[in-house]
């Protein structure tokens, strides 16, 4: 592979902490850059310039693109809609469906899970007279399809469930999901921005009216993603910028020709690559965990275990202070939750929303693997872990009370 | 494949070879300027130094600028989202300014320049709070707009102004009678207005990338795209890294070299002289007001643009009709028709962009391949030596 090989600076041989970042962003594969490169300079032309052959070529190339992005989802490429990423993919969707059909429908239903820009996006459209249901999970991260078929109702316009979870990876029922919705005819918009090339997926088995697709989440450029919009039947949108009529009017301005190569290239290599990616990201997922499990008590995997996938664990490391983990783990390139809100010190609503208490979710850690990820990687990163909650557990006074038997949580705290 | 002339500069130019390595790097580093550990703290400062590079060039301070995903969300991003009741933009604007829902259109006289006394009016007939919206140069006819006027009059009415400069920085003005082309200005203080929308792969950076940047960097900006609080929660999105970097490489660029808008003016001068001296039917549109120094908009009256855009092309000559958002419709460009060119000019129309690559080959190519077809439909041609 000589992906991995020209891209083993990510590791520890460059002095950089090892990266197990992978739901945050991942690096673009040396063979997507190398196809985007020459977009920028002998190949430059505007691919909405139709009177030369400087357009017509860039205009073919986003074309292979969009085919490329369609193929990996089963969808027809006239369905594909470029845009600037997941975030506008799922704004574009949400809001185009609910300002589209207002007349009719006025109800939107989603999950306490989603991403903070499905929820943003929600909560204005609350502001603007829309009900949203923002439906609980279950303990293991799953949507409830019961509860998920009663909330839909003849006024619901669109139901938005992600696909996989940018947290704790658990994969969410969509085919199931598609076909609820269908028969309650409301339209199926699911985020795939972290499922698109890690498990298959298919828009017609799955009844999926619009998906979002990301580029920096498949190995593709920051700055690109796609919306899926089903022609049959047809989902319409009102669009959230006007100007040029580009993407058939639902999405004006330029396309950024090596952008839209590079996440065209992205879904090809992830079609033809996942089903091996998976099974060797599923035997290091198995090997952190047991390597872990082996020489830590008390750690806890948060989400569900089977529904997963494989680049993901995210597990709460009990009796350990938060940030003094992410401390004493610096060598490690993780997160305590999305990056969005890396910033912030409110522990995670995903993990909150699974029944975590404030304490538990305060101390997990997110680690994503990938492509260029390494068994030594996986070996570092268990020793590197093993060793910070050891150490801290040492200093915990609650650590040692556990291991006298002592219930915390029974503890008549004090008050002053 | 022989040679091929790119006289197309104002619909995207290649990104210069800088900026392409500058994109590279990048592109292969993991790091999401979002995420707190050092990868992410790398991929946060590379962005920020960008954001210094853009704010550099127009004179604002480094948090007035908002990263969008090109020209037409950053004109979409301040005319949505200003807050403003009423939308007063020139009829000469580009799609991305003139579509958005709502605005009041301001007419533009015959050479394509705003109709000051007309906006003025506008601005006095309502006292609702309003955004003007004008761009600095024209993307089809390079026509410059008085934008420091306009602020004046906007100003005095309690209006905010905003400029589309997405054809301005790195382009020279030349003024009615100047002999020379001064850089044309990009500042927010000289322009005096309130915000100014950016575009990448106009200036040597790459496409998919621009900014929309306010004079006051506290002004609260209606997002568009609502998610993480990215670009101080005025854009959501994980930022667009690589083409961010590689558009504050090209702003750094343009900050050192002066000569390539002089090297453009020159070709582009000597390309409008030839025409009118070998093809005395052609018009040359807005030939009488300070123009954008790389853009020359010539009509072959009674051809249609379609025909000589296509008989370019066959020529190897890349130009176009119009800008290239339309340039899928047939039929005349709404810049032309706003003013109020006869349709035997404005439907003859082609453009011609020139830029930091251009060489005196590039203009030679157009002329020989332009007389040529000339001549084909009966224009008097005169030879090359004859016209000089």
């Amino acid at each position: 592979m000589t992906a991995v090989a020209k891209n083993n600076t990510i590791g520890r041989a460059s002095g950089q902490p090892i990266y197990l970042d992978y739901q945050a962003t991942t690096p673009c594969d040396p063979r997507v850059v190398e196809k985007m490169l020459p977009y920028f300079t002998e190949k430059f032309g505007n691919a909405h310039s139709r009177t030369h052959r400087y357009g017509w070529e860039a205009e073919e190339a986003v074309e292979v693109a969009r085919e490329q992005i369609a193929a990996i989802i089963g969808a027809d490429s006239k369905e594909i809609i470029f845009t600037s990423g997941a975030t506008e993919s799922n704004n574009l969707a949400i809001k185009g469906v609910a300002h589209f059909y207002k007349d009719k429908k006025n109800h939107i239903v989603t999950v306490v899970t989603e991403h903070k820009c499905v929820l943003d996006t929600c909560r204005h459209l609350e502001q603007e007279g829309f009900t949203v249901t923002y439906l609980p999970v279950q303990a293991n991260g799953l949507v409830d399809l019961a509860e998920l078929e009663a909330a839909i109702t003849d006024r619901t316009a669109i139901v938005s469930v992600m696909g996989v979870n940018n947290e704790i990876g658990v994969i969410q029922p969509l085919a199931e999901i598609g076909a609820l919705c269908r028969k309650k005819g409301a339209f199926f918009h699911t985020d795939c921005a972290q499922a698109v090339g890690k498990l298959p997926i298919d828009v017609n088995a799955m009844n999926i009216d619009l998906m979002s697709i990301s580029g920096h989440k498949i190995y593709g450029p920051k700055g690109i993603g796609a919306l899926y919009v089903r022609r049959r039947p047809r989902v319409r949108l009102v669009p959230l910028i006007n100007g040029g009529g580009q993407e058939r009017g639902m999405r004006s301005g330029t396309l950024a020709t090596p952008l839209c190569v590079g996440l065209g290239e992205a879904c090809a290599i992830a079609k033809a690559e996942m089903g091996a990616e998976a099974e060797r990201l599923r035997r290091l997922q198995a090997r952190l965990l047991g390597g872990l499990k082996q020489r830590l008590a008390e750690i806890y995997v948060n989400g569900d275990m089977d529904s997963r996938i494989p680049g993901n664990l995210n597990i709460s490391f009990a009796f350990v202070e938060g940030e003094g983990l992410m401390m004493g783990i610096k060598d490690l390139a993780v997160s305590s939750g999305s990056a969005c809100t890396s910033a912030s010190l409110e522990p995670s609503y995903v993990l909150r929303a699974l029944g975590l208490d404030a304490e538990m979710a305060h101390t997990s850690i997110r680690f994503g693997l990938g492509r260029f990820t390494t068994d030594e990687d996986i070996e570092y990163a268990i020793d590197h872990v093993t060793q910070a909650v050891e150490h801290l557990r040492a200093m915990s006074p609650l650590w040692d009370m556990h291991q006298e038997g002592i219930d915390i949580k029974s503890i008549q705290w004090a008050e002053h | 494949m022989s040679r091929l002339a790119y006289l197309d500069y104002n619909a995207g130019a290649p990104a210069r070879t800088e900026v392409v390595a500058a994109m590279a790097e990048v592109l292969a580093e993991p790091g999401n300027p979002s995420s707190v550990h050092a990868a992410g703290r790398r991929a946060r400062a590379r962005l920020e130094a960008a954001r210094v590079a853009i704010a550099e060039m127009v004179g604002a301070v480094p948090a007035g600028v908002v990263f969008t995903s090109g020209g037409t969300e950053a004109n979409n991003l301040v005319l949505r989202g200003c807050g403003r009741a009423r939308l007063m933009v020139s009829a000469v604007e580009h799609a991305s300014v003139r579509e958005v829902p709502g605005v009041e259109i301001v007419p533009v006289d015959g050479d394509g320049v705003v109709d000051l006394a007309a906006l003025e009016r506008m601005l006095a007939a309502d006292q609702a709070p309003a955004l003007v919206s004008l761009m600095l140069a024209n993307n089809e006819t390079g026509v410059i707009q008085p934008v420091a006027e306009a602020a004046r009059l906007a100003h005095a009415h309690g209006a905010l102004i905003h400029c589309d400069a997405a054809q301005g920085p790195g382009r020279q003005g030349v003024a009615l009678s100047g002999r020379h082309g001064v850089a044309l200005s990009v500042s927010l203080s000289h322009l005096d207005v309130d915000f100014l929308t950016l575009s990448a792969h106009k200036l040597g950076g790459p496409a998919g990338i621009g900014a929309l940047v306010a004079a006051n960097p506290d002004f609260s900006l209606a997002p568009i795209l609502l998610g993480g609080g990215q670009e101080r929660r005025r854009r959501a999105g994980t930022e667009s890294l690589a083409g961010i970097v590689g558009f504050g490489t090209a702003a750094r660029l343009i900050a050192g070299d002066g000569a390539a808008g002089e090297r453009a003016r020159e070709l582009r001068d000597r390309l409008e002289a030839a025409v009118k001296a070998r093809v005395p039917g052609a018009v040359v549109v807005g030939e009488a007001v300070a123009r954008l120094s790389n853009t020359s908009c010539v009509a072959l009256p009674g051809v249609p643009s379609q025909v000589q855009v296509m008989a370019l092309d066959l020529a190897a000559v890349a130009v176009s009709a119009g800008s290239a958002c339309s340039s899928g419709k047939v039929g005349e460009s709404a810049v032309l028709r706003a003013m109020g060119l006869p349709p035997n000019v404005a439907g003859s129309a082609i453009r011609v962009s020139l830029g930091w690559a251009s060489t005196e080959e590039d203009v030679e190519m157009f002329l020989s391949a332009w007389c040529d077809l000339a001549r084909r439909k009966g224009f008097e041609v005169r030879d090359a030596a004859q016209a000089a």
